[in-house]
């Protein structure tokens, strides 16, 4: 237990000392909230899907808890860069606490980014529908983390350098945010992507978080919860067999 | 202590360890020579769970560290060749993490920190984050971390590199220290030769994976009648300089990707 306290306060104290990169890691979801938001509003009011701001704000908190929770998992490259991945591997502790400590440090980091997005989203004008709104959306904010910090270990566990990391953001990361739903409505879509976003697991924490959030699902409220539990084990599993095979 | 026989690690064609075998018996000093590239860091990592052996076998007091990671892991400790430390975090933090790991208890490990950073004189700077420190308080930090616990066996890789001669020497006092008292048997590779005939029982000399030669200091003196050990270290591996075939590691990333085309 010691040892996944330990791993999972030096995940935390990495991230609150990092200022420039709690600022700067604001700075994308406040872009997309505000250009998307008001810039592409009055197109989607006069096609009646209501406000876009509305529409858009649980995606981009998606997306930041998204990005902050696979960063988080891949952060082992850093670790065998810098080294310290060694410390860890050789230790007496088995590679699950390991991974456990870190899993749940990103978690905690994804969900206190998730926060501070959710409160610009606050001062952006997005209003969640009722007092019990937002609490419930941590719930589907937790799932999404747990899914992408294990997505990030397994990926981690197996990268060896920045090229590849470059090759994962662009064919992996942007894909899963693009194709979730997150910036568009999924009803209507040509056959084809509606496919592909059913078979993102973005899509379903997206679509929990709308449904916490504004009262709108598209494959309801259930079905995301059981999609996104059984992803979260399957991909946390992989990755924890990963993590305990890596040789360095 | 530990029983290494014909153990053999190749990265694809390239056999960096090859056929290699010795013992190292409880509470010694045991020196692992060679130049560079010759297989040190590839059979240290192989004793201490990191990589896995191609062929034979390794013993570390009784238990094989590929099918008992975890107990074989409780046995040792190690100072790393590289740096392995967390740099966003302090001196005194990195310590915490070191102990919590190796599960000294709380009391122990602010004792035994205390103690360590006054000795490698890295007290003054405890609560600074490691990425200010300069390179030789990092490499003082790995070495006074790697006693903060009492292993059975204490595995040293070029633990010197980059130290000035006054760490050096505290260095040295504090492995006899341990060795002498808490019976620590201890593995160390190093390059500088007055070193190892300071402060080793014994000593093996490795040249592209195979052991030249083993013996006392004085035996591998006398086997090349040299008067100094790095007379029989030349003597034993020729004078030629090695190319660096690079760290393990960067032998791993060649091998997977050769095996990805």
């Amino acid at each position: 237990m010691g040892a996944v306290y330990i791993l999972w306060l030096r995940e935390l104290k990495r991230y609150l000392r990092s200022h420039a990169q709690i600022v700067a890691s604001l700075g994308q979801p406040l872009l997309y909230l505000l250009a998307l938001g008001f810039g592409l509003g009055p197109v989607f009011q006069r096609s009646g899907n209501g406000s876009y701001l509305q529409f858009v704000a649980p995606g981009v908190i998606g997306m930041t808890v998204l990005f902050t929770s696979i960063f988080s998992g891949i952060g082992l490259l850093w670790d065998r860069q810098f080294g310290f991945l060694k410390e860890t591997l050789v230790a007496p502790v088995p590679r699950l606490t390991v991974v456990l400590g870190k899993t749940l440090g990103g978690v905690t980091v994804a969900l206190i980014q998730g926060t501070l997005v959710v409160v610009v989203c606050l001062a952006a004008g997005f209003r969640p529908g009722g007092i019990l709104a937002v609490p419930r959306a941590f719930v589907y904010m937790a799932l999404i983390a747990l899914v992408f910090a294990g997505l990030g270990t397994a990926i981690g566990s197996r990268l060896q350098d920045m090229q590849g990391f470059q090759l994962i953001m662009n064919f992996l990361v942007m894909p899963i945010f693009f194709l979730s739903g997150a910036l568009f409505p999924l009803e209507h879509l040509p056959k084809a992507l509606g496919a592909v976003t059913s078979a993102d697991p973005l899509s379903y924490g997206i679509d929990g978080l709308r449904g916490t959030l504004i009262g709108r699902t598209h494959f309801g409220l259930l079905t995301d919860f059981a999609v996104l539990c059984a992803v979260a084990v399957v991909l946390l599993s992989i990755g924890s067999y990963l993590f305990s095979k890596i040789e360095v | 202590m530990i029983r290494v026989q014909n153990l053999v690690k190749k990265f694809g064609d390239f056999a960096a360890v090859q056929d290699i075998s010795f013992e190292v018996q409880q509470g010694e000093i045991f020196a692992f020579l060679g130049p560079n590239g010759a297989g040190k860091t590839t059979t240290i990592k192989m004793l201490t769970t990191l990589l896995r052996p191609t062929s034979g076998t390794v013993m570390l007091d009784g238990l094989d560290p590929q099918r008992h990671q975890h107990e074989a892991r409780r046995r040792f400790g190690i100072v790393f060749q590289d740096p392995s430390l967390e740099w966003e975090l302090t001196a005194a933090e990195n310590m915490e993490i070191h102990g919590v790991l190796y599960h000294v208890p709380r009391k122990l490990r602010h004792e035994r920190t205390e103690q360590l950073l006054k000795l490698f004189e890295l007290w003054e700077r405890r609560n600074d984050p490691v990425k200010r420190f300069s390179g030789g308080m990092k490499r003082r930090l790995e070495i006074a971390r790697g006693f903060l616990h009492t292993p059975k066996i204490l595995f040293l890789d070029e633990p010197t590199l980059g130290l000035d001669p006054q760490s050096r020497n505290q260095l040295w006092s504090h492995v006899k220290h341990v060795n002498e008292t808490e019976q620590v048997t201890v593995f160390l590779t190093t390059h500088y030769m007055d070193e190892a005939d300071r402060v080793a029982h014994r000593i093996a000399i490795i040249d592209h994976g195979k052991i030249v030669a083993q013996g006392t200091p004085a035996e591998l003196k006398e086997q090349t009648q040299s008067d100094s050990l790095e007379g029989a270290f030349l003597a034993l591996t020729g004078s030629s300089i090695r190319d660096e075939s690079g760290s393990s590691t960067d032998q791993m990333r060649q091998f997977v990707k050769m095996w990805r085309k």
